[in-house]
């Protein structure tokens, strides 16, 4: 194609031959530090997120790490009882709270939500800051809590243990969690609202890609569900700082009571996790299987199924506190129904692989991983379903390795694999394709060397938050610690190599992937208005077509300036 | 090769859970395989640079897979659910002719005390075959009783009961462990329990020096607190009758009936003026505070005697003995764990003291 008049400077940069008066990059809009502390633009936001939570997430690795060492041997030779506690508190809090929680909406979703939409940013970008200061705040406090002496009450913070028997910072950790709850729940209504009012012409509902209907649902919970939270933290700070009788027994209490409010919230939370997760997948094995997603208004009544249902299964908390054999029933069968769902979304995965094209690029790997660690997770959260299991693993490692392989598994791994994805998109710059490769096998690998003999020892009896245990579980453990620095390794890695590509990495095209999204129709980075036109829509999500197939017709479009609109 | 890799069973209930786990595992697996299989041979036959037929789907099939493996799933996962769930109806409640063990947990110990008076720290005695219904609670924090050999979890919490019963089906010593996260020794809050053969057990029973049962330290407590006061047969005071009232339908006043069972003995001893019985005054005072759940326990003990006749070993109305358990918990439970300490009183953690 010649350049005609109506050629697009976008196409232009895609060559390499920036066209005179295109507007210069949200990075290079300012570059002190006050430019980026007061950055209303969502793309710097997302990247204030990804620099905090990346703290966050080596924060409570660390702790996971020397968790892991301790349990090498069944003797207390490490730590003793008490820094153990504190050290598991320490990684519960900070990966689950300002880590998981927080990672790929507060990030990928931050900085993709208006791209993907075709918005200049988000509806309330101010909100959208004083959200990432929010998440500071919180951390700053649970960090303060740590400094003083720390918390062994666990993430969950049971009453009355962490109410009235425990001498630790408590008050001060659940302050800053507390905190941090307002930061999510300014996120999602800034999605929500953002979703419901800025989509470009053209971009209806059932054209939104997966990965903006998975944000929209997760705020749905965000907004729903992290009230509850917050509540229930005033409580436990209302019964520790001022004594009221809220939980405590011995006054009239009920501790049960907290255990229905932390997992009312707790239990969607799960699903806080997973389900911007679920939206990244879908965007990568697509683009990669160059095939349209199989099913894609099943995937997105999924997506919904699941923050709907995953609302009523908080109970399969507590088969084991003695509930009612009626109640117990009707959680249980939840539990099962809101796998259905989750099961669908892996079926279509998998079938969008069929007929496709598919390359092995490093997002990809982490993709496939996902779908695997996922489905194992998934499974074995039919296992915690089943009421007569359920009872006999209920705090062992078999819900930990369950739950790892949900949280960590999955999730981080999805996490990654957006990195990658949309990281040209982000930076401008490529990464070195072989280190991304080696680090999502080594990743893969070492997860399941960690956490898959978890479920053995788990079912054998082995019980969690334990820092000594009984000989007959070493086995277990040592290849569970040695999985764990492989992991260590595996995580280290991409630090390295994604902040060397910063600097030294190829210049990435706007579309390296040749990706159908409308992100990838603006520059690499994005103008701080991201699009030079006004974007519309006309195709269909995920037109993506393997080689011989008929060509593209309709593809979103960004007009050029002064073009047609 | 399994048998590594499974818990020891010792239990009547472990071979079902067993059963669901390994029948669920074989789903599970076949599941995995089908996907990761599905995955691998797409990913090869579908490769970039592969002569593989890429034509589009028609819209039927994939209509058709969607709703074919939808209900598939469904079906599968709601069998799951019958197929646990009917077990788990099954076990719930304890035969009536249970040992009944009353158990307290408290940080870091767990002391269980059998109907017969026999006491133990960090130990369990019973005889392989027959039911034992545990009756648990705690007297600081929430502790979970874990068997895992009898596939068997309860919660211990404060302020209220909980209960859960076994029948083991094999001699043997098995861990007790506590699975709810309860402060510095968790890990430490270890006991066993000892499966013993009747004989054995018989034996074993007699060689323990008898100590009061909770029936008979209930009727010493009846007294010593003042509930004789009012409640005993021939007391001045209108107070109800409490001879026969264990499991009785008792009719409140505003007309509700509720069952005396061991919640509402407790209830009316905590908070008496919340329902009153029918033809008497709300003049109760509240026991709260005043009575430890041990102590509540023993009062239950002693009504329940009342109303069924004795279940335990000796009449009431004997002379009470002494109860005294010799050798000391050093001597009966040596640790499971290397370096855990076993100690009568550990010193308990909290209350936390606040400013």
């Amino acid at each position: 194609m010649s350049a005609d008049v109506a050629e697009s400077p976008t196409a232009l940069a895609d060559r390499g031959e920036l066209a005179l008066g295109l507007p210069e990059s949200y990075l290079a809009a300012g570059h002190t530090l006050g430019s980026w502390l007061t950055a209303t633009d969502h793309k710097r936001i997302a990247i204030l997120y990804a620099i905090s939570i990346t703290l966050f997430f080596f924060i409570g690795g660390a702790a996971a790490t020397i968790v892991r060492l301790e349990l090498f041997t069944p003797k207390a030779d490490v730590v003793g009882a008490d820094t153990y506690n504190k050290l598991f508190t320490l990684h519960g809090v900070v990966m689950v709270w300002f880590f998981l929680i927080p990672s790929i909406p507060t990030t990928l979703g931050n900085f993709l939500l208006p791209l993907m939409i075709g918005a200049r940013d988000m509806a309330f970008p101010k909100l959208n800051l004083a959200s990432w200061y929010l998440n500071i705040a919180g951390g700053i406090l649970t960090a303060s809590a740590m400094l003083a002496g720390g918390i062994d009450t666990g993430w969950t913070f049971y009453v009355p243990y962490s109410t009235v028997f425990s001498n630790t910072a408590v008050s001060l950790g659940v302050l800053g969690v507390f905190v941090a709850g307002f930061s999510t729940i300014a996120t999602g209504v800034n999605v929500i609202a953002t979703t419901h009012t800025l989509r470009a012409p053209g971009m209806t509902w059932f054209k939104l890609p997966l990965f903006v209907w998975a944000m929209y649902t997760t705020s749905l919970i965000f907004v729903l569900a992290t009230p509850v939270l917050a509540v229930t933290l005033l409580l436990v700070l209302a019964e520790r700082v001022f004594g009221l009788p809220i939980f405590d027994p011995a006054r009239g209490g009920d501790p049960i009571l907290f255990q229905h409010l932390f997992w009312f919230y707790s239990h969607p939370a799960v699903y806080i996790m997973i389900l911007p997760a679920m939206g990244v997948i879908s965007e990568v094995i697509t683009c990669f299987a160059r095939r349209r997603i199989f099913g894609y208004s099943f995937m997105v009544y999924a997506l919904v199924a699941i923050s709907v249902i995953g609302f009523f299964t908080w109970g399969h908390h507590m088969f084991t506190s003695g509930m009612s054999p009626f109640a117990a029933l009707v959680f249980s069968f939840l539990s099962f129904i809101v796998a259905v769902p989750s099961a669908i979304k892996v079926f279509n995965w998998t079938a969008t692989l069929y007929r496709g094209q598919i390359g092995f690029e490093s997002p990809m790997l982490y993709a496939l991983g996902f779908v695997g660690l996922f489905t194992v997770g998934g499974l074995t959260g039919l296992f915690l379903a089943s009421i007569p299991i359920d009872v006999h693993v209920q705090d062992t490692y078999f819900v930990v390795a369950h739950f790892h392989y949900i949280m960590v598994g999955a999730s981080v791994s999805a996490y990654f694999a957006g990195l990658h994805f949309w990281w040209p998109k982000v930076t401008g710059r490529m990464y070195p394709e072989t280190w991304a490769k080696f680090s999502a096998i080594l990743m893969f690998f070492g997860f399941n060397l960690t956490f898959f003999p978890q479920f053995i020892a788990g079912y054998l009896g082995m019980p969690r938050r334990y820092h000594v245990y009984p000989p007959e579980f070493q086995v277990w453990n040592v290849l569970s610690s040695a999985g764990a620095a492989v992991l260590a390794a595996a995580y280290l890695m991409p630090l390295g190599y994604l902040t060397w590509s910063v600097f030294f990495g190829e210049r990435a095209r706007n579309d390296p992937w040749n990706a159908s999204g409308l992100e990838w129709r603006t520059t690499s980075p994005p103008p701080r208005e991201n699009f030079l036109g006004k974007p519309e829509v006309l195709a269909m999500p995920y037109n993506y077509h393997p080689e011989g197939a008929p060509p593209i017709k309709d593809r979103p479009r960004v007009p050029a300036q002064g073009s047609l609109t | 090769m399994l048998a590594g890799l499974m818990p020891e069973q010792a239990s009547e209930l472990a071979p079902r859970v067993d059963a669901i786990f390994l029948g669920l595992t074989a789903i599970s697996a076949f599941i995995v395989l089908l996907v990761v299989g599905l995955v691998v041979a797409f990913s090869i036959r579908f490769r970039r640079g592969s002569k593989a037929n890429r034509d589009a789907l028609p819209n039927l099939v994939s209509r058709e897979f969607e709703i074919g493996w939808t209900a598939a799933t469904l079906f599968v996962f709601v069998f799951i659910f019958w197929w646990a769930a009917s077990a788990e109806i099954r076990a719930f409640v304890a035969p009536k002719d249970a040992i009944e063990v009353h158990v307290v947990a408290k940080q870091w110990m767990w002391k269980t005390q059998s109907a017969n008076g026999v006491r133990e720290i960090n130990e369990l005695h019973v005889p392989v075959g027959a039911p034992v219904r545990l009756i648990l609670t705690s007297q600081d924090v929430i502790h979970a009783f874990y068997v895992p050999a009898f596939r068997l979890k309860r919660d211990a919490l404060p302020g209220q009961q909980t209960e859960a019963w076994f029948k083991a089906t094999k001699t043997g010593t098995f861990h007790l462990l506590c699975t709810e996260y309860c402060g510095t020794d968790h890990a430490r809050m270890l006991g066993r329990i000892v499966v013993m053969e009747p004989e054995d057990y018989a034996r074993w029973l007699s060689a323990q020096p008898e100590g009061d049962d909770l029936a008979h330290q209930g009727e010493r407590l009846f007294t010593a607190r003042g509930c004789a006061g009012c409640h005993a047969p021939g007391s001045a005071v209108h107070a109800p009758d409490l001879a026969g009232l264990w499991g009785r339908a008792v009719q409140l006043a505003g007309g509700r009936t509720v069952t005396a069972d061991g919640a509402y003995i407790r209830d009316s001893i905590l908070q008496p003026k919340r329902d009153v019985v029918a033809g008497y005054e709300p003049i109760m005072p509240s026991y709260a505070g005043l009575l430890s759940d041990g102590e509540i326990q023993e009062l239950t003990a002693y009504i329940r005697a009342l109303g069924s006749g004795s279940r335990s070993s000796r009449r009431l109305g004997e002379p009470p003995l002494s109860s005294r358990v010799p050798g000391g918990p050093e001597a009966r439970s040596p640790a499971l764990v290397p370096g855990a300490p076993v100690t009568d009183t550990p010193t308990p953690a909290g209350p936390a003291t606040r400013p």
